[in-house]
């Protein structure tokens, strides 16, 4: 650390001291420095203002959210997007390799199209081979009618924002073991998995925040209480824990079901986290001035918590849990990897990861292992997005 | 130091119950018990169900009683080392744990020190090149092999190997010395195998270390006794060691608690894949087939091997912090 060295500080000579000052106009005392506009908006900027125009200078944090809101925001139009429906099969092309889009045929430029693929099966290493036939041209179509499929579950339609061309095939990413598109397999899987990640933490938020709640406003045996209970369940792995709760469920359950209850398991196991932060926060909290009036004035426990001390820390909680997401969604990968989450027809990238639970598929069919590719992506996204939230909900930074 | 030793073991009392209780409702949980599952098993084969041999297991291990005196029944015998009955193995759960635990402690011990190897050196080298392009790389390297789901790693490791040195990494010895007694051979064999399962296992928690280590040591780096040090000529390097890393040195220790969950978890799917003779195959195994007294003594095993390594950490951690052996209870 530097000090800078005070004009005449110390060794100030007597003849250089300084005449006394006088201001000769007389002093207003409601007079005040009047603010600028940009210094106003500064200060008088809620809470959720000030974060934002902190995050904003997270560029990293900023590029992560954008990804995230595309990904989040193909979910609501998965069958528009996938050019396949997600379980139309073809028979022709099991286990074909990827399809490379291509712009120039022998030179000339023709716009997007692929060539078409011929399959032979090689009966000495018993493998289906798959050769691009360079005659066959199969222009990409966009914007047009393909697959049928019922939007959500419910209107019918056939509407695609791109198809193979007619009588084509336009498989991007390879098809899977019943010749399924794992593109299209992959957009849809994204509704699944996405959201499996939000309700799993919704679940162990509210469970975080009264529990922790509860712990940091009575502190006392309560504390003491939940702390233990706290240790106990993070002293379970949490990996062998899921798995044996998730074997746990019904056999008879529906896939939604199982799809609801996979998400209270992953809940349940995760909320010890976010109770710490909550108890901590509190406990610091309800020391303050505001909280003692507000229990004075005959507030009741539940409002001081929630009216009074839990907007003060809301912000930084949201970040804590932007930060538990991936964890979840890593986690439903691993269950349904092993078999143990969600079961087919639902369709999350864990579900897809299945496929290429062996050395062999990796060996002949590496293309089954691209689910993987979104779930890095996500997670990724959500850790760089949470850090730099939490940055920007942590005021003394 | 004897009184906080003391301390830390008596509150682990309670804490070794509750994990014993809830590793029960596990067993418990699946609806019918794994003697309906075994005869249903054994009628789809047109076996004959031996009535006798039923109603002997029933007995044995309390099946007909109700569930608070199932469990109390449950805990005595494992009280004095009887987990209840492996179903699918037909053996005590004894003795189909045992040499798979000591592999799945090998593993995790192996995977720490693994991870305090790589994530020392990174660690420092983030911390004192803060921001520049060695310190990017090296961040972003961690958050992909946080991201990363470590079953993946394992499967393109192992093809990898297979095409670049054409050998199976897979196991954790050659055949030839699985179900022999311990050897030097065997040793050297499981030495061989070892590094896979480490370095996949490792990854994720070796991110997360870095990540610690950097931050607490920024945070040291600024403060005025460092700056001070500086100040007065000592070197960089010397300084460093000297006061700050030692400072930013607690977490290797006192992380050991979340970090050996983590590991356990890494460990059990990877150990799938790989195909590992450690705990998680069989846990697997064990929960499909509804072998739930296997399953239950695992996961009990698995959290008692955390709250171990727990007690471990703490105790090491007193013994180098004398803020926390004599303010009593662990600062987090």
């Amino acid at each position: 650390m530097t000090v800078e060295r005070q004009e005449g500080d110390g060794d100030r000579q007597p003849e250089t001291r300084l005449a006394h000052y006088h201001n000769p106009q007389s002093w207003d005392p409601y007079h005040s420095e009047p603010l600028t506009a940009k210094q106003e908006a500064y200060y008088l900027a809620p809470q959720w203002k000030l974060m934002w125009w902190k995050l904003r200078r997270h560029k990293l944090a900023v590029g992560a959210g954008l990804v995230l809101a595309i990904m989040y925001g193909s979910i609501l139009i998965s069958e528009f997007l996938a050019p396949y429906n997600l379980h139309s099969r073809h028979t022709q092309y099991i286990y074909a390799p990827p399809q490379t889009v291509r712009f120039f045929h022998e030179g000339e430029f023709i716009g997007p199209f692929v060539y078409g693929t011929e399959f032979t099966l090689n009966m000495e290493r018993m493998q289906r081979e798959y050769e691009e036939n360079t005659d066959d041209i199969q222009r990409i179509r966009f914007f047009c009618l393909g697959d049928e499929y019922r939007f959500w579950g419910m209107v019918p339609g056939s509407f695609h924002f791109v198809c193979p061309a007619e009588g084509g095939t336009l498989f991007l990413l390879g098809t899977d073991r019943l010749g399924r598109d794992i593109l299209s397999r992959i957009i849809y899987g994204a509704r699944i998995s996405l959201t499996i990640g939000l309700v799993g933490v919704i679940v162990s938020f509210s469970l975080g925040i009264t529990i922790g709640g509860l712990a940091g406003y009575y502190g006392g045996w309560v504390d003491n209480l939940v702390n233990r209970i706290i240790e106990i369940f993070q002293s379970f792995p949490q990996l062998p824990l899921w798995m044996a709760l998730s074997a746990a469920l019904p056999a008879g359950w529906s896939p939604l079901l199982i799809y609801f209850g996979i998400t209270i398991i992953l809940g349940l196991v995760d909320w010890t986290g976010l109770a710490r932060a909550v108890r901590s926060k509190l406990l610091a909290l309800r020391e303050e001035d505001f909280a003692t009036a507000a229990y004075l004035m005959g507030a009741s426990p539940r409002r001081v918590i929630f009216r009074h001390l839990m907007p003060s820390f809301m912000s930084h909680l949201i970040a804590s849990a932007t930060l538990t997401i991936p964890g979840m969604i890593l986690g439903e990968t691993a269950l349904s990897f092993l078999n143990l989450g969600l079961r087919p027809p639902v369709t999350s990238w864990g579900v897809l990861l299945n496929e290429a639970q062996n050395i062999n598929a990796v060996a002949l069919y590496p293309w089954l292992i691209f689910p993987v590719v979104p779930v890095i992506i996500v997670v990724l996204a959500f850790q760089f997005f949470g850090d730099g939230l939490r940055d920007a909900a942590d005021p003394y930074k | 130091m004897l009184a906080y030793i003391a301390r830390r073991i008596i509150v682990m009392i309670p804490t070794v119950l509750a994990i014993s209780a809830i590793s029960f409702v596990i067993i418990q949980l699946p609806p019918g018990d794994y003697l309906t599952t075994y005869i249903n098993e054994l009628q789809s084969r047109g076996e004959n169900v031996d009535a006798s041999q039923i109603e002997f297991l029933r007995q044995t291990y309390g099946l007909d009683k109700n569930l608070v005196e199932q469990y109390f029944f449950w805990l005595g015998n494992a009280l004095r080392g009887d987990f209840g009955y492996s179903f699918e193995y037909s053996m005590p759960v004894t003795d189909v744990v045992g040499d798979r635990m000591f592999l799945t402690i090998l593993v995790t011990f192996a995977t720490t020190i693994f991870i305090w190897l790589v994530s020392f050196p990174i660690g420092i080298y983030s911390a004192t090149h803060q921001y520049s392009i060695g310190d990017y790389t090296l961040t972003f390297i961690g958050f992909l092999g946080l991201a990363t789901p470590n079953f993946l790693l394992a499967l393109v490791l192992l093809y990898f190997a297979n095409v670049q040195f054409g050998t199976s990494i897979g196991g954790l010895m050659d055949p030839q010395y699985i179900d022999q007694p311990m050897s030097w051979g065997k040793f050297l064999s499981v030495l061989e195998h070892l590094w896979v399962p480490v370095i996949v296992i490792g990854t994720s928690g070796t991110a997360a270390m870095i990540r610690r280590l950097r931050a607490n040591l920024l945070d040291e780096l600024q403060k005025q006794y460092y700056v001070t040090a500086r100040a007065k000529g000592l070197p960089a390097r010397r300084a460093l060691f000297k006061y700050p890393l030692r400072m930013a040195l607690n977490p290797f220790i006192a992380d050991i608690g979340s970090l050996l969950p983590q590991l356990i978890s890494g460990a059990t799917i990877v150990s799938v894949v790989l195909n590992l003779p450690t705990t998680g195959p069989l846990l697997l195994s064990a929960l499909q087939s509804q072998d739930m007294y296997l399953a239950g003594s695992f996961v009990f095993w698995l959290a008692g091997l955390t709250v171990v390594g727990v007690l471990l950490s703490d105790l090491a951690l007193a013994a180098l912090d004398p803020r926390i052996r004599l303010g009593g209870g662990a600062v987090k």
